[in-house]
């Protein structure tokens, strides 16, 4: 005799329901509480280490969208030094194909997030903008010793 | 005229609060009266409002709005405000005076529910010796604004969502009011604060059908989950106010929360005893008891899927109505002729009568298949 | 004497909140029942098959993320899956089982969405979605964990894939596929005998075995109509042919049984992902290509089973290092073909039950 014809799959709902509104929120606070991302987040500008950049442009190349604009010349020992890098953060497409291009391994993506800016114009960087200092953080996105120093990413998982 | 002047809130309440050479003593006590549940509706409804977000947020394992004002308690002022400083559109071919008045003739008769409902012992507004047919009759006529409000906007979903609503509301007034009856007969008068007094037992152990034909009967008729296709969001893009901008929207919305504040508050009254309780006030147990049936109206929502215009006819007049029916039946059997034994073999006899007789019929009820050939 | 009616249009425009993307159906209606459905799409179209041709093959990949960007993974394994047939590349043992593994999670994540907008639709006030889109945040922490993004992926390479797992993958991989089982109990629990459900969905939207083969559809689709049809098994690719699984198949074709059978696949994709990860090898992650990718004179398809159907890739090179023509086999756009057979003559309630339950995305109806 099959019962499930007066509602007791409706109560069976309701208790579902009823016990989950025992749980704990997952909810998180943002200004207050933040959480950690991931090691490897391909975030939306670049870090450049201009000591061991040898201007062969294989990042100009990768790009599917071109959004680095490139100009290097020769200087007079004949080795390429670079005149202008600028990156177009908006149109960058966070791909992380430049990064994996890269012979000598000095272009990195960043790892802050909050990169917010009022007007589109400001979010044309110049090799100055993208140039490695101490407190940038680049990702470890196709770098292990970078992914090493950051902290390890929250997981909803191990939130009870 | 006595009787009114007798019946008004509260019954020791001394009125040493007014100046003693206060004129014309009825009607400025009404006055003042009338502006204090008018405040109260509104804040009710308004709270109702905050609460259904925070409760639903609950459900769904997040938190609900708590941002502005110490737990979010301002997020209804700032909605207010938000839709109050909207433009005011109104569709260029739209009927201008029906356009206009649609959100009153929605919004007025729910208020005027809660002129009926006893908080306190004799605490009514005015308390009507017709207190319940009075609210059966003035709750049918808000359904007129919402089709004025579909007619009137020129646009074909609200046409469809308008059509919608008169078939659904009418259809279910009907086990509405034979739900009623059945309470009736057991409280022996039709008055509000009557009933309140003749439950002993509250009547929701004795017609325990008659609850839950109550229950879903109301729920149709305040448009709620699962029957609240009329402003379904996927199909028909918020139904008969789609045209409705600024404080017009406000007077639809705030007129559905009403309406649930006074289905509550009626429940209340009707099946769960009102105002009795042991050791707190009678105010704070009445306020109590309405809180948790929109608690459960709210659990339902956050649970059930919404059914089909069909579907929901069918319910109405296949299941329903034959089972209001049947319970009027046998309320009236056993009031006539087992009167003087007591209540609780009652109870029991109708508990049992009722799990028989809904097992029984939702095997027999079917809905019909739905492809429709086309002509 | 016979009263004189006439029929309506009306418009569920491109901005809807139930058309999941921007997607329009022009409705003539007789009352409430549907006499005849115009789709009209394109809301969307981006020339993505003609920006594919002024690219590399490897520059390509990063276009297959963004046409159904609700399952990237699937969509970046058919890419690489076909220019490795044409170009006669093997990839190595673990590269394989780490596609086979994002692949099911991706799935996984799929028929979660799917499943939980269909309820969205049917009214059931977000409260399932929500239920589900934790179960996803998870997936997603994931993938973030190993290729860094949470939408698009870019995560396969033509001859493998671009990075290894770290090693906090495989617990938290271990931890989540240990809690599903239990969640999908409870998601059963909440839906699978709701009888507003069952009434809402039961033989709405029938498509027969034979209308649904004649108008090719593929995936759960396909699936629930009764006919027992599934790429991994019928023509394996990758290392499909190692694992033991079921293809869960309906009876009627009708939405609840394109409900149960997402249902099922869930269950059969994490007891895949869970022999992979008893399977997994250790090894090189990526062949070693050439830097330009030359690949010789001809053409190829190359198909996989994505979680909304067939995704195929049709490839035409001339030895260059551009493709001369890149053409993707959108499995929402055929499933689609069946729409307005199974929409004449229900009402609108049901239309948009129906329209969920093919469960499409926009980005790969349009490319």
């Amino acid at each position: 005799m099959k019962l499930n014809n007066y509602g007791e799959g409706i109560a069976k709902g309701m208790a579902v329901t009823m016990k989950n509104a025992m749980r704990r929120p997952i909810t998180t606070q943002y200004p207050e509480q933040k959480l950690n991302v991931s090691r490897r987040t391909r975030g939306n500008q670049l870090v450049w280490n201009k000591d061991a950049c040898i201007a062969c442009s294989m990042c100009a190349k990768a790009c599917p969208v071109s959004c680095i604009d490139m100009v290097t010349s020769r200087d007079e020992n004949k080795k390429l030094k670079m005149d202008k890098m600028d990156v177009d953060s908006g149109l960058c497409i966070s791909c992380g194909l430049c990064v994996e291009a890269c012979p000598q391994k000095c272009l990195f993506m960043d790892s802050a997030y909050e990169k917010a800016r009022y007007s589109r114009k400001d979010l044309k960087l110049t090799k100055e903008d993208i140039l490695m200092t101490e407190k940038s953080k680049p990702s470890g996105y196709y770098s292990p010793e970078n992914a090493a120093k950051l902290p390890i990413q929250t997981l909803l998982i191990d939130r009870k | 005229m006595a009787t009114l002047g007798r019946s008004i809130f509260p019954l020791n309440f001394h009125p040493a609060i007014l100046p003693p050479d206060w004129p014309a003593g009825f009607w400025s006590h009404m006055i003042i009266f009338v502006v204090i549940l008018f405040v109260f509706i509104i804040i009710m409804a308004v709270a109702f409002i905050y609460i259904e977000r925070r409760v639903l947020g609950r459900f769904q394992i997040r938190i609900g709005p708590n941002r502005i004002g110490p737990f979010g308690l301002f997020q209804p002022v700032a909605d207010t405000i938000k839709i109050l400083i909207k433009e005011d559109i109104v569709p260029l071919n739209a009927d201008k005076i029906m356009h206009l008045l649609a959100p009153a003739v929605a919004f007025i008769p729910v208020v005027m529910i809660f002129a009926v409902i006893p908080f306190q012992n004799g605490a009514a507004l005015v308390d009507l010796n017709i207190g319940i047919v009075y609210i059966v009759a003035v709750s049918s006529v808000s359904v007129v604004g919402m089709v004025m409000a579909g007619w009137s906007s020129n646009n074909k979903y609200a046409l469809v969502s308008a059509m919608r609503v008169i078939a659904q509301v009418v259809s279910y007034e009907i086990p509405l009011a034979l739900a009623v009856i059945g309470i009736v007969l057991f409280a022996g008068t039709l008055s509000m604060n009557g009933i309140v007094q003749a439950q002993n037992i509250p009547y929701i152990l004795l017609q325990p059908m008659g609850f839950l034909i109550y229950f879903l009967a109301a729920l149709a008729e305040i448009n709620r989950t699962p029957f609240d296709l009329l402003e379904a969001e996927g199909e028909i893009v918020a139904g008969y106010n789609i045209e409705y901008s600024g404080i017009k929207f406000a007077l639809f919305f705030l007129a559905e929360y009403t309406e649930a504040v006074a289905i509550s508050a009626i429940i209340t009254t009707l099946y769960l005893g009102g105002w009795k309780g042991p050791f707190l006030p009678p105010v704070l147990w009445f306020l109590i008891k309405v809180f948790a049936v929109f608690f459960v109206i709210i659990w339902i929502r956050s649970t059930l899927p919404r059914l089909r215009i069909d579907q929901v006819m069918g319910f109405a007049w296949k299941f329903l109505l034959p089972l209001a029916l049947i319970n009027l039946l046998v309320t009236g059997i056993q009031v006539v002729f087992l009167p003087d034994i007591s209540q609780w073999i009652i109870v029991v006899m109708n508990i049992v009568l009722a799990a028989v007789l809904v097992f029984l019929f939702s095997r027999s009820f079917r809905t019909r298949g739905d492809k429709i050939e086309a002509q | 004497m016979a009263l004189k009616t006439e029929t309506f249009i009306l418009n569920a425009g491109p901005q809807h909140p139930s058309t999941h993307g921007v997607f329009r159906m022009r409705m003539t209606l007789d009352g409430e029942v549907i006499q005849d459905v115009e789709p009209v799409f394109g809301y969307l179209h981006r020339g993505v098959e003609k920006l594919a041709e002024g690219l590399a093959y490897p520059q390509d990949i990063v276009f297959t993320d963004r046409l159904d960007y609700l399952a990237s993974m699937t969509n970046n394994q058919a890419y690489v899956v076909a220019v490795e047939k044409l170009a006669g590349i093997q990839a190595p043992e673990r590269a394989e089982y780490l596609r086979v593994i994002m692949a099911e999670l991706m799935r996984i994540s799929s028929h979660l969405m799917a499943v939980g907008f269909l309820l969205n639709d049917l009214g059931a006030f977000m409260t399932p979605l929500l239920y589900m889109y934790r179960e996803r945040e998870k997936i997603l922490d994931l993938f973030d964990m190993v290729c860094g993004q949470r939408l698009t992926y870019n995560y396969m390479r033509i001859g493998g894939v671009s990075q290894d797992i770290p090693e906090e993958f495989i617990p938290a991989l271990n931890k989540f596929i240990d809690s599903l089982p239990g969640f999908i109990k409870e998601y059963d629990q909440l839906l699978a005998t709701n009888e507003i459900l069952l009434v809402r969905t039961k033989n709405v939207g029938i498509l027969s075995k034979e209308s649904a083969i004649n108008y090719s559809t593929a995936g759960p689709v396909l699936r629930a109509s009764g006919v027992k049809w599934d790429i991994r098994k019928a023509d394996p690719y990758s290392v499909y042919n190692r694992f033991n699984f079921e293809i869960p198949t309906g009876t009627k074709g009708d939405v609840y049984d394109r409900y149960r059978v997402r249902i099922e696949e869930m269950i059969q994709s994490s007891s895949i992902i869970k022999q992979a990860i008893a399977q997994l090898p250790s090894g090189e992650i990526q062949t070693k290509i050439p830097r330009i990718l030359r690949p010789p004179k001809g053409e190829v398809y190359g198909h996989i089973e994505g979680p909304k159907g067939e995704i195929g890739f049709y490839l035409v090179s001339d030895g260059s290092a551009n493709p001369y023509r890149w053409h993707m086999r959108p499995p929402s756009l055929i499933n689609l073909t069946a729409l307005r057979e199974m929409l004449i003559g229900v009402k609108i309630a049901d239309a948009m039950a129906i329209f969920g339950s093919i469960d499409i995305c926009v980005g790969e109806v349009d490319r």
